[in-house]
Protein backbone atom coordinates (compact mmCIF):
# COMPACT_ATOMS: atom_id res chain seq x y z
CA UNK A 1 0.00 0.00 0.00
CA UNK A 2 1.43 3.43 -0.90
CA UNK A 3 1.94 6.18 1.70
CA UNK A 4 -0.89 8.25 0.19
CA UNK A 5 -3.33 5.34 0.24
CA UNK A 6 -2.40 4.62 3.85
CA UNK A 7 -2.86 8.28 4.81
CA UNK A 8 -6.34 8.40 3.31
CA UNK A 9 -7.43 5.42 5.34
CA UNK A 10 -5.69 6.46 8.56
CA UNK A 11 -7.18 7.80 11.75
CA UNK A 12 -3.81 8.84 13.16
CA UNK A 13 -0.90 10.27 11.18
CA UNK A 14 2.49 10.68 12.83
CA UNK A 15 4.99 12.57 10.72
CA UNK A 16 8.69 13.18 11.36
CA UNK A 17 8.27 13.24 15.13
CA UNK A 18 11.34 13.90 17.25
CA UNK A 19 11.40 13.93 21.03
CA UNK A 20 13.95 13.87 23.86
CA UNK A 21 13.78 13.46 27.62
CA UNK A 22 16.68 15.64 28.72
CA UNK A 23 19.75 14.31 26.90
CA UNK A 24 18.03 11.04 26.00
CA UNK A 25 16.73 10.87 22.46
CA UNK A 26 13.44 8.94 22.37
CA UNK A 27 12.26 9.59 18.83
CA UNK A 28 14.13 10.77 15.80
CA UNK A 29 11.99 11.14 12.69
CA UNK A 30 9.16 8.78 13.61
CA UNK A 31 6.53 8.17 10.91
CA UNK A 32 3.39 6.07 11.38
CA UNK A 33 -0.13 5.74 10.03
CA UNK A 34 -2.70 4.07 12.26
CA UNK A 35 -5.47 2.56 10.13
CA UNK A 36 -9.05 3.51 10.87
CA UNK A 37 -11.34 0.83 12.33
CA UNK A 38 -8.53 -1.67 12.93
CA UNK A 39 -6.57 -2.93 15.92
CA UNK A 40 -2.98 -1.74 15.63
CA UNK A 41 -0.27 -3.01 17.95
CA UNK A 42 2.74 -0.86 18.79
CA UNK A 43 5.49 -3.15 20.01
CA UNK A 44 9.04 -2.64 21.09
CA UNK A 45 11.41 -3.20 23.98
CA UNK A 46 10.83 -1.52 27.34
CA UNK A 47 11.91 2.10 27.39
CA UNK A 48 11.67 2.60 23.62
CA UNK A 49 8.93 5.23 24.06
CA UNK A 50 5.74 3.30 23.30
CA UNK A 51 3.76 4.95 26.09
CA UNK A 52 5.24 8.32 25.11
CA UNK A 53 3.58 7.84 21.75
CA UNK A 54 0.18 7.50 23.46
CA UNK A 55 0.94 10.70 25.36
CA UNK A 56 1.54 12.51 22.05
CA UNK A 57 -1.81 11.30 20.71
CA UNK A 58 -3.56 12.22 23.97
CA UNK A 59 -1.88 15.63 23.90
CA UNK A 60 -0.22 15.12 27.29
CA UNK A 61 3.19 15.59 25.66
CA UNK A 62 4.22 17.63 22.65
CA UNK A 63 6.93 16.40 20.30
CA UNK A 64 10.04 18.55 19.85
CA UNK A 65 9.29 18.57 16.14
CA UNK A 66 6.95 16.90 13.69
CA UNK A 67 3.21 16.50 13.76
CA UNK A 68 0.62 14.12 15.21
CA UNK A 69 -2.79 14.25 13.56
CA UNK A 70 -5.96 12.60 14.76
CA UNK A 71 -8.70 12.53 12.16
CA UNK A 72 -6.89 15.35 10.34
CA UNK A 73 -6.56 17.55 13.44
CA UNK A 74 -3.03 18.49 14.45
CA UNK A 75 -2.86 17.67 18.18
CA UNK A 76 0.30 19.61 19.20
CA UNK A 77 -1.13 22.85 17.82
CA UNK A 78 -4.47 22.60 19.68
CA UNK A 79 -5.22 25.00 22.49
CA UNK A 80 -6.29 23.59 25.83
CA UNK A 81 -10.02 23.88 25.23
CA UNK A 82 -9.92 22.20 21.83
CA UNK A 83 -7.61 19.51 23.17
CA UNK A 84 -10.05 18.67 25.96
CA UNK A 85 -12.90 18.61 23.42
CA UNK A 86 -10.90 16.17 21.27
CA UNK A 87 -10.10 13.96 24.26
CA UNK A 88 -13.82 13.29 24.68
CA UNK A 89 -13.49 11.27 21.48
CA UNK A 90 -10.63 9.18 22.88
CA UNK A 91 -10.61 6.49 25.52
CA UNK A 92 -7.54 5.23 27.27
CA UNK A 93 -6.87 2.17 29.35
CA UNK A 94 -3.80 2.67 31.52
CA UNK A 95 -1.47 -0.13 32.58
CA UNK A 96 -2.39 0.62 36.20
CA UNK A 97 -6.07 0.93 35.18
CA UNK A 98 -6.16 4.37 36.90
CA UNK A 99 -9.57 3.73 38.46
CA UNK A 100 -10.68 6.38 40.93
CA UNK A 101 -10.20 4.60 44.23
CA UNK A 102 -12.89 6.50 46.11
CA UNK A 103 -15.62 5.51 43.64
CA UNK A 104 -17.19 2.09 43.14
CA UNK A 105 -17.21 0.26 39.80
CA UNK A 106 -20.50 1.80 38.68
CA UNK A 107 -19.44 5.35 39.53
CA UNK A 108 -16.05 4.87 37.85
CA UNK A 109 -17.74 3.98 34.58
CA UNK A 110 -20.32 6.71 35.06
CA UNK A 111 -17.62 9.30 35.80
CA UNK A 112 -16.94 10.53 32.23
CA UNK A 113 -20.66 10.47 31.42
CA UNK A 114 -21.54 12.55 34.49
CA UNK A 115 -18.67 14.96 33.78
CA UNK A 116 -19.49 15.59 30.14
CA UNK A 117 -23.22 15.18 29.81
CA UNK A 118 -26.30 16.23 31.70
CA UNK A 119 -28.16 13.00 31.12
CA UNK A 120 -30.77 11.94 33.68
CA UNK A 121 -29.70 9.34 36.23
CA UNK A 122 -31.97 6.68 34.71
CA UNK A 123 -30.26 6.97 31.33
CA UNK A 124 -26.80 7.03 32.90
CA UNK A 125 -27.69 3.86 34.78
CA UNK A 126 -28.70 2.12 31.55
CA UNK A 127 -25.58 3.29 29.72
CA UNK A 128 -23.26 2.19 32.51
CA UNK A 129 -24.95 -1.18 32.91
CA UNK A 130 -24.69 -1.81 29.16
CA UNK A 131 -20.93 -1.10 29.26
CA UNK A 132 -20.47 -3.28 32.34
CA UNK A 133 -22.51 -6.04 30.72
CA UNK A 134 -20.16 -5.86 27.73
CA UNK A 135 -17.12 -6.49 29.95
CA UNK A 136 -18.97 -9.04 32.08
CA UNK A 137 -18.93 -7.05 35.32
CA UNK A 138 -22.52 -5.88 35.68
CA UNK A 139 -22.75 -7.94 38.86
CA UNK A 140 -19.66 -6.25 40.32
CA UNK A 141 -21.01 -2.73 40.01
CA UNK A 142 -21.08 -2.05 43.73
CA UNK A 143 -17.54 -3.25 44.42
CA UNK A 144 -14.77 -0.79 45.17
CA UNK A 145 -11.56 -0.88 43.07
CA UNK A 146 -9.63 -2.32 46.04
CA UNK A 147 -11.95 -5.35 45.98
CA UNK A 148 -11.22 -6.20 42.33
CA UNK A 149 -8.58 -8.51 40.87
CA UNK A 150 -6.05 -7.21 38.34
CA UNK A 151 -8.05 -8.56 35.41
CA UNK A 152 -11.29 -7.07 36.73
CA UNK A 153 -9.77 -3.61 37.17
CA UNK A 154 -8.62 -3.70 33.52
CA UNK A 155 -12.14 -4.65 32.44
CA UNK A 156 -13.66 -1.81 34.45
CA UNK A 157 -11.04 0.54 32.97
CA UNK A 158 -12.04 -0.69 29.52
CA UNK A 159 -15.74 -0.11 30.27
CA UNK A 160 -14.87 3.42 31.41
CA UNK A 161 -12.70 4.04 28.33
CA UNK A 162 -15.62 3.26 26.04
CA UNK A 163 -18.27 4.99 28.19
CA UNK A 164 -18.56 7.93 25.78
CA UNK A 165 -18.31 5.74 22.64
CA UNK A 166 -15.01 7.26 21.47
CA UNK A 167 -13.59 6.90 17.98
CA UNK A 168 -10.22 5.78 19.35
CA UNK A 169 -9.30 3.60 22.32
CA UNK A 170 -5.67 3.43 23.42
CA UNK A 171 -4.44 0.54 25.54
CA UNK A 172 -1.19 0.95 27.47
CA UNK A 173 0.29 -2.48 28.21
CA UNK A 174 -3.13 -4.15 28.68
CA UNK A 175 -1.70 -7.67 29.09
CA UNK A 176 0.95 -7.02 31.73
CA UNK A 177 0.63 -9.00 34.94
CA UNK A 178 -2.55 -10.89 34.05
CA UNK A 179 -3.26 -14.57 34.63
CA UNK A 180 -4.03 -16.61 31.47
CA UNK A 181 -7.81 -16.43 31.94
CA UNK A 182 -7.86 -12.66 32.50
CA UNK A 183 -5.47 -12.25 29.60
CA UNK A 184 -7.77 -14.21 27.33
CA UNK A 185 -10.72 -12.11 28.46
CA UNK A 186 -8.91 -8.84 27.72
CA UNK A 187 -7.77 -10.08 24.29
CA UNK A 188 -11.36 -11.08 23.46
CA UNK A 189 -12.76 -7.79 24.76
CA UNK A 190 -10.36 -5.59 22.81
CA UNK A 191 -11.39 -7.33 19.62
CA UNK A 192 -15.10 -7.40 20.39
CA UNK A 193 -15.24 -3.78 21.51
CA UNK A 194 -13.36 -2.63 18.45
CA UNK A 195 -15.68 -4.45 16.09
CA UNK A 196 -18.97 -3.91 17.92
CA UNK A 197 -18.49 -0.17 18.45
CA UNK A 198 -16.72 0.40 15.14
CA UNK A 199 -13.80 2.19 16.71
CA UNK A 200 -10.05 2.22 16.19
CA UNK A 201 -7.82 0.53 18.74
CA UNK A 202 -4.18 1.23 19.45
CA UNK A 203 -2.51 -1.35 21.67
CA UNK A 204 0.91 -0.62 23.12
CA UNK A 205 2.51 -3.81 24.33
CA UNK A 206 5.76 -5.72 24.57
CA UNK A 207 3.88 -9.00 24.64
CA UNK A 208 4.66 -10.43 21.19
CA UNK A 209 2.26 -13.40 21.21
CA UNK A 210 -0.78 -11.47 22.41
CA UNK A 211 0.07 -8.39 20.38
CA UNK A 212 0.26 -10.41 17.18
CA UNK A 213 -2.83 -12.45 18.01
CA UNK A 214 -4.95 -9.35 18.42
CA UNK A 215 -3.59 -6.90 15.86
CA UNK A 216 -4.55 -6.31 12.26
CA UNK A 217 -1.34 -4.31 11.82
CA UNK A 218 1.88 -4.18 13.83
CA UNK A 219 4.52 -1.50 14.25
CA UNK A 220 7.83 -2.46 15.84
CA UNK A 221 9.74 0.44 17.36
CA UNK A 222 13.42 0.68 18.19
CA UNK A 223 16.18 3.30 18.21
CA UNK A 224 13.63 6.10 17.99
CA UNK A 225 12.12 4.87 14.73
CA UNK A 226 9.87 2.26 13.21
CA UNK A 227 12.18 -0.67 12.54
CA UNK A 228 9.51 -2.82 10.96
CA UNK A 229 5.80 -2.81 10.20
CA UNK A 230 3.23 -5.05 8.62
CA UNK A 231 0.57 -7.61 9.35
CA UNK A 232 1.39 -10.15 12.09
CA UNK A 233 2.07 -12.74 9.37
CA UNK A 234 4.50 -10.43 7.59
CA UNK A 235 6.24 -9.69 10.89
CA UNK A 236 6.71 -13.35 11.69
CA UNK A 237 8.35 -13.87 8.28
CA UNK A 238 10.74 -10.91 8.50
CA UNK A 239 14.37 -11.99 8.74
CA UNK A 240 15.82 -8.66 9.97
CA UNK A 241 17.95 -9.17 13.09
CA UNK A 242 16.24 -6.24 14.90
CA UNK A 243 12.84 -7.81 14.33
CA UNK A 244 13.92 -11.35 15.08
CA UNK A 245 15.55 -10.39 18.37
CA UNK A 246 12.32 -8.88 19.62
CA UNK A 247 9.87 -11.36 18.09
CA UNK A 248 11.88 -14.39 19.27
CA UNK A 249 12.85 -12.88 22.63
CA UNK A 250 16.62 -13.23 22.10
CA UNK A 251 18.62 -11.83 25.06
CA UNK A 252 21.39 -10.34 22.92
CA UNK A 253 21.41 -8.75 19.50
CA UNK A 254 20.95 -5.25 18.10
CA UNK A 255 19.50 -4.36 21.52
CA UNK A 256 22.58 -5.19 23.59
CA UNK A 257 22.38 -7.39 26.67
CA UNK A 258 24.88 -5.19 28.53
CA UNK A 259 24.20 -1.61 29.46
CA UNK A 260 26.95 0.57 27.92
CA UNK A 261 30.02 0.49 30.21
CA UNK A 262 33.79 0.81 30.08
CA UNK A 263 35.97 -2.23 29.44
CA UNK A 264 35.31 -4.99 32.00
CA UNK A 265 39.01 -5.70 32.69
CA UNK A 266 39.77 -2.02 33.07
CA UNK A 267 36.83 -1.73 35.48
CA UNK A 268 38.04 -4.64 37.60
CA UNK A 269 41.54 -3.18 38.04
CA UNK A 270 40.38 0.36 38.69
CA UNK A 271 40.76 1.61 42.25
CA UNK A 272 37.26 1.28 43.67
CA UNK A 273 36.12 4.70 44.93
CA UNK A 274 37.90 6.41 42.06
CA UNK A 275 34.99 6.37 39.58
CA UNK B 1 33.44 25.61 44.87
CA UNK B 2 31.29 22.52 45.10
CA UNK B 3 29.33 24.05 47.99
CA UNK B 4 28.74 27.21 45.98
CA UNK B 5 27.44 25.10 43.11
CA UNK B 6 25.13 23.16 45.42
CA UNK B 7 23.88 26.38 46.99
CA UNK B 8 23.26 27.85 43.54
CA UNK B 9 21.38 24.75 42.45
CA UNK B 10 19.27 24.84 45.62
CA UNK B 11 18.41 28.51 45.07
CA UNK B 12 17.49 27.93 41.42
CA UNK B 13 15.38 24.87 42.30
CA UNK B 14 13.63 26.80 45.07
CA UNK B 15 12.81 29.66 42.71
CA UNK B 16 11.56 27.19 40.09
CA UNK B 17 9.33 25.50 42.67
CA UNK B 18 7.97 28.84 43.81
CA UNK B 19 7.22 29.69 40.19
CA UNK B 20 5.44 26.38 39.67
CA UNK B 21 3.51 26.85 42.90
CA UNK B 22 2.39 30.32 41.80
CA UNK B 23 1.26 29.12 38.38
CA UNK B 24 -0.53 26.24 40.12
CA UNK B 25 -2.25 28.68 42.48
CA UNK B 26 -3.47 30.82 39.58
CA UNK B 27 -4.86 27.75 37.79
CA UNK B 28 -6.50 26.57 41.00
CA UNK B 29 -8.13 29.95 41.58
CA UNK B 30 -9.57 29.81 38.06
CA UNK B 31 -10.73 26.27 38.88
CA UNK B 32 -12.37 27.56 42.07
CA UNK B 33 -14.53 29.94 40.03
CA UNK B 34 -15.57 27.11 37.70
CA UNK B 35 -16.23 24.58 40.46
CA UNK B 36 -18.62 26.84 42.37
CA UNK B 37 -21.49 25.59 40.22
CA UNK B 38 -20.84 22.08 41.62
CA UNK B 39 -21.28 22.86 45.25
CA UNK B 40 -21.64 19.21 46.31
CA UNK B 41 -17.97 18.56 45.49
CA UNK B 42 -16.96 21.31 47.90
CA UNK B 43 -19.29 19.99 50.62
CA UNK B 44 -17.72 16.53 50.32
CA UNK B 45 -14.27 17.99 50.79
CA UNK B 46 -15.32 20.25 53.67
CA UNK B 47 -16.39 17.03 55.37
CA UNK B 48 -13.10 15.27 54.59
CA UNK B 49 -10.87 18.23 55.45
CA UNK B 50 -12.91 19.98 58.13
CA UNK B 51 -15.32 17.67 59.89
CA UNK B 52 -12.81 14.86 60.25
CA UNK B 53 -10.38 17.32 61.88
CA UNK B 54 -12.90 18.48 64.49
CA UNK B 55 -12.00 15.86 67.09
CA UNK B 56 -8.31 16.72 67.25
CA UNK B 57 -9.18 20.43 67.32
CA UNK B 58 -11.69 20.05 70.14
CA UNK B 59 -9.42 17.90 72.29
CA UNK B 60 -6.40 20.15 71.70
CA UNK B 61 -8.43 23.29 72.32
CA UNK B 62 -9.70 21.91 75.61
CA UNK B 63 -6.22 21.05 76.87
CA UNK B 64 -4.67 24.30 75.69
CA UNK B 65 -7.47 26.26 77.44
CA UNK B 66 -6.97 24.25 80.62
CA UNK B 67 -3.21 24.86 80.60
CA UNK B 68 -3.80 28.57 79.97
CA UNK B 69 -6.20 28.60 82.92
CA UNK B 70 -3.63 26.99 85.20
CA UNK B 71 -0.62 29.03 84.05
CA UNK B 72 -2.59 32.27 83.86
CA UNK B 73 -3.99 31.83 87.36
CA UNK B 74 -0.59 31.01 88.88
CA UNK B 75 0.94 34.15 87.36
CA UNK B 76 -2.00 36.50 87.95
CA UNK B 77 -2.61 35.45 91.55
CA UNK B 78 0.85 36.80 92.54
CA UNK B 79 -0.37 40.26 91.52
CA UNK B 80 -3.87 39.84 92.89
CA UNK B 81 -5.17 39.99 89.35
CA UNK B 82 -6.81 36.57 89.07
CA UNK B 83 -10.06 38.33 88.16
CA UNK B 84 -8.48 38.98 84.76
CA UNK B 85 -8.06 35.26 84.05
CA UNK B 86 -10.98 35.16 81.59
CA UNK B 87 -9.49 38.08 79.66
CA UNK B 88 -6.01 36.52 79.53
CA UNK B 89 -7.36 33.19 78.31
CA UNK B 90 -9.64 34.79 75.73
CA UNK B 91 -7.05 37.21 74.33
CA UNK B 92 -4.36 34.53 74.12
CA UNK B 93 -6.72 32.27 72.23
CA UNK B 94 -8.44 34.73 69.89
CA UNK B 95 -5.30 36.65 68.94
CA UNK B 96 -2.68 33.92 68.78
CA UNK B 97 -3.15 30.41 70.01
CA UNK B 98 -6.48 29.75 68.34
CA UNK B 99 -5.45 30.57 64.77
CA UNK B 100 -1.80 29.43 65.06
CA UNK B 101 -2.30 26.12 66.86
CA UNK B 102 -5.32 25.28 64.71
CA UNK B 103 -3.24 25.95 61.60
CA UNK B 104 -0.41 23.75 62.89
CA UNK B 105 -2.82 20.94 63.75
CA UNK B 106 -4.62 21.44 60.45
CA UNK B 107 -1.31 21.15 58.57
CA UNK B 108 -0.50 17.94 60.43
CA UNK B 109 -3.90 16.31 60.12
CA UNK B 110 -5.68 17.63 57.01
CA UNK B 111 -2.68 19.06 55.11
CA UNK B 112 -0.70 15.84 55.19
CA UNK B 113 -3.81 13.86 54.24
CA UNK B 114 -4.45 16.16 51.26
CA UNK B 115 -0.88 15.84 50.02
CA UNK B 116 -0.83 12.08 50.42
CA UNK B 117 -4.19 11.66 48.70
CA UNK B 118 -3.31 13.83 45.71
CA UNK B 119 0.23 12.41 45.50
CA UNK B 120 -1.13 8.87 45.44
CA UNK B 121 -3.70 9.83 42.83
CA UNK B 122 -0.78 11.05 40.73
CA UNK B 123 1.33 7.94 41.42
CA UNK B 124 -1.53 5.63 40.41
CA UNK B 125 -2.24 7.60 37.21
CA UNK B 126 -5.67 8.72 38.44
CA UNK B 127 -4.88 12.34 37.60
CA UNK B 128 -3.53 11.34 34.18
CA UNK B 129 -6.66 9.23 33.70
CA UNK B 130 -8.83 12.24 34.40
CA UNK B 131 -6.89 14.34 31.90
CA UNK B 132 -7.42 11.65 29.28
CA UNK B 133 -11.14 11.68 30.07
CA UNK B 134 -11.06 15.42 29.30
CA UNK B 135 -11.57 16.24 32.97
CA UNK B 136 -9.20 18.86 34.32
CA UNK B 137 -7.78 17.53 37.62
CA UNK B 138 -7.02 21.04 38.81
CA UNK B 139 -10.68 21.97 38.53
CA UNK B 140 -12.12 18.60 39.62
CA UNK B 141 -9.66 17.57 42.36
CA UNK B 142 -7.56 20.54 43.48
CA UNK B 143 -10.10 23.37 43.49
CA UNK B 144 -12.72 21.73 45.78
CA UNK B 145 -9.99 20.72 48.23
CA UNK B 146 -8.53 24.20 48.17
CA UNK B 147 -11.90 25.83 48.87
CA UNK B 148 -12.63 23.29 51.60
CA UNK B 149 -9.37 24.02 53.42
CA UNK B 150 -9.90 27.74 53.05
CA UNK B 151 -13.44 27.50 54.47
CA UNK B 152 -12.74 24.92 57.17
CA UNK B 153 -9.72 26.60 58.76
CA UNK B 154 -11.48 29.70 60.25
CA UNK B 155 -14.34 27.52 61.48
CA UNK B 156 -11.94 25.12 63.16
CA UNK B 157 -10.01 28.04 64.68
CA UNK B 158 -13.27 29.45 66.07
CA UNK B 159 -14.07 26.05 67.52
CA UNK B 160 -10.59 25.74 69.03
CA UNK B 161 -10.91 29.17 70.64
CA UNK B 162 -14.39 28.54 72.02
CA UNK B 163 -13.43 25.19 73.50
CA UNK B 164 -10.20 26.72 74.86
CA UNK B 165 -12.18 29.42 76.67
CA UNK B 166 -14.36 26.67 78.16
CA UNK B 167 -11.22 24.75 79.20
CA UNK B 168 -9.90 27.87 80.96
CA UNK B 169 -13.30 28.23 82.64
CA UNK B 170 -13.27 24.63 83.86
CA UNK B 171 -9.88 25.08 85.51
CA UNK B 172 -10.13 28.72 86.61
CA UNK B 173 -13.70 28.64 87.90
CA UNK B 174 -14.27 24.95 88.55
CA UNK B 175 -10.94 24.09 90.14
CA UNK B 176 -9.19 27.27 91.29
CA UNK B 177 -12.17 29.21 92.56
CA UNK B 178 -12.25 32.25 90.28
CA UNK B 179 -15.73 33.77 90.29
CA UNK B 180 -17.75 32.70 87.30
CA UNK B 181 -19.27 36.13 86.68
CA UNK B 182 -15.85 37.80 86.93
CA UNK B 183 -14.40 35.30 84.44
CA UNK B 184 -16.99 36.12 81.77
CA UNK B 185 -17.27 39.84 82.56
CA UNK B 186 -13.53 40.49 82.24
CA UNK B 187 -13.68 38.76 78.88
CA UNK B 188 -16.72 40.73 77.75
CA UNK B 189 -15.12 44.04 78.72
CA UNK B 190 -11.63 43.37 77.45
CA UNK B 191 -12.08 41.54 74.17
CA UNK B 192 -12.73 43.80 71.21
CA UNK B 193 -14.68 42.44 68.27
CA UNK B 194 -12.57 44.20 65.64
CA UNK B 195 -9.12 44.38 67.26
CA UNK B 196 -9.12 40.88 68.65
CA UNK B 197 -11.75 38.59 67.15
CA UNK B 198 -11.71 39.96 63.61
CA UNK B 199 -7.92 40.00 63.50
CA UNK B 200 -7.90 36.42 64.73
CA UNK B 201 -10.35 35.48 61.99
CA UNK B 202 -8.21 37.25 59.38
CA UNK B 203 -5.19 35.30 60.61
CA UNK B 204 -7.00 31.98 60.42
CA UNK B 205 -8.24 32.75 56.89
CA UNK B 206 -4.68 33.62 55.82
CA UNK B 207 -3.31 30.46 57.44
CA UNK B 208 -6.03 28.35 55.82
CA UNK B 209 -5.13 29.78 52.42
CA UNK B 210 -1.40 29.17 52.83
CA UNK B 211 -1.60 25.71 54.42
CA UNK B 212 -4.09 24.41 51.86
CA UNK B 213 -2.12 25.89 48.96
CA UNK B 214 1.07 24.21 50.19
CA UNK B 215 -0.68 20.89 50.86
CA UNK B 216 -2.45 20.70 47.51
CA UNK B 217 0.57 21.89 45.54
CA UNK B 218 2.95 19.45 47.23
CA UNK B 219 0.62 16.57 46.35
CA UNK B 220 0.29 17.73 42.74
CA UNK B 221 4.03 18.32 42.39
CA UNK B 222 5.07 15.10 44.17
CA UNK B 223 7.39 12.66 42.44
CA UNK B 224 4.94 9.83 41.61
CA UNK B 225 6.64 7.12 43.68
CA UNK B 226 6.08 5.94 47.25
CA UNK B 227 9.23 7.77 48.34
CA UNK B 228 8.17 10.90 46.45
CA UNK B 229 4.75 10.97 48.10
CA UNK B 230 6.31 10.39 51.50
CA UNK B 231 8.71 13.30 50.98
CA UNK B 232 5.94 15.55 49.73
CA UNK B 233 3.85 14.78 52.82
CA UNK B 234 6.77 15.60 55.11
CA UNK B 235 7.45 18.80 53.18
CA UNK B 236 3.82 19.85 53.57
CA UNK B 237 3.94 19.60 57.35
CA UNK B 238 7.36 21.28 57.66
CA UNK B 239 6.85 24.09 55.13
CA UNK B 240 3.26 24.78 56.17
CA UNK B 241 4.20 24.93 59.87
CA UNK B 242 7.10 27.31 59.21
CA UNK B 243 4.95 29.39 56.87
CA UNK B 244 2.24 29.69 59.53
CA UNK B 245 4.70 30.82 62.19
CA UNK B 246 6.44 33.28 59.86
CA UNK B 247 3.15 34.65 58.56
CA UNK B 248 1.87 34.94 62.12
CA UNK B 249 4.78 37.22 62.98
CA UNK B 250 4.14 39.40 59.93
CA UNK B 251 0.38 39.61 60.54
CA UNK B 252 0.84 40.25 64.27
CA UNK B 253 3.26 43.11 63.61
CA UNK B 254 0.81 44.60 61.10
CA UNK B 255 -2.27 44.19 63.29
CA UNK B 256 -1.10 44.81 66.80
CA UNK B 257 1.91 47.09 66.38
CA UNK B 258 1.38 50.46 68.06
CA UNK B 259 4.15 52.09 65.97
Amino acid sequence: MSQDEKSNDSLIEIRDVGFSFGDRRIYDGLNMSIPRGKVTAIMGPSGCGKSTLLNFIGGRLRPDHGDVKLNGVSIPSLNRRDLYALRKQMGMMFQSSALLTDLNVFENVAFPIREHTELPDELIKNLVLSKLQMVGLRGARRLMPAELSGGMTRRVALARAIALDPMLVMYDEPFTGLDPISLGVIVKLIHEVNDALNMTSLVVTHDVAEGCSIADYVYLLGNGKVISEGTPEQMSETRSSDVRQFMDGLPDGPVAYHYPARDYKEDLFREWPNE
Amino acid sequence: MNSARLLGRWVINSILRLGRATVFLMSTLVGVILIMRRFSLIVQQVFAVGVLTVLIIVVSGLFVGMVLGLQGYNTLVDFGAESSLGLVVALSLTRELGPVLTALLFAGRAGSALTAEIGLMKATSQLAGMEMMAVDPIERVMAPRFVAGFVAMPLLAAMFTAIGVLGGFLIGVGLLGVDSGVYWTSMQEGVDVYDDILNGVIKSVAFGFVVTWIAVFEGYDAVPTSEGVSRATTRTVVIASLAVLGLDFILTSLMFSEV
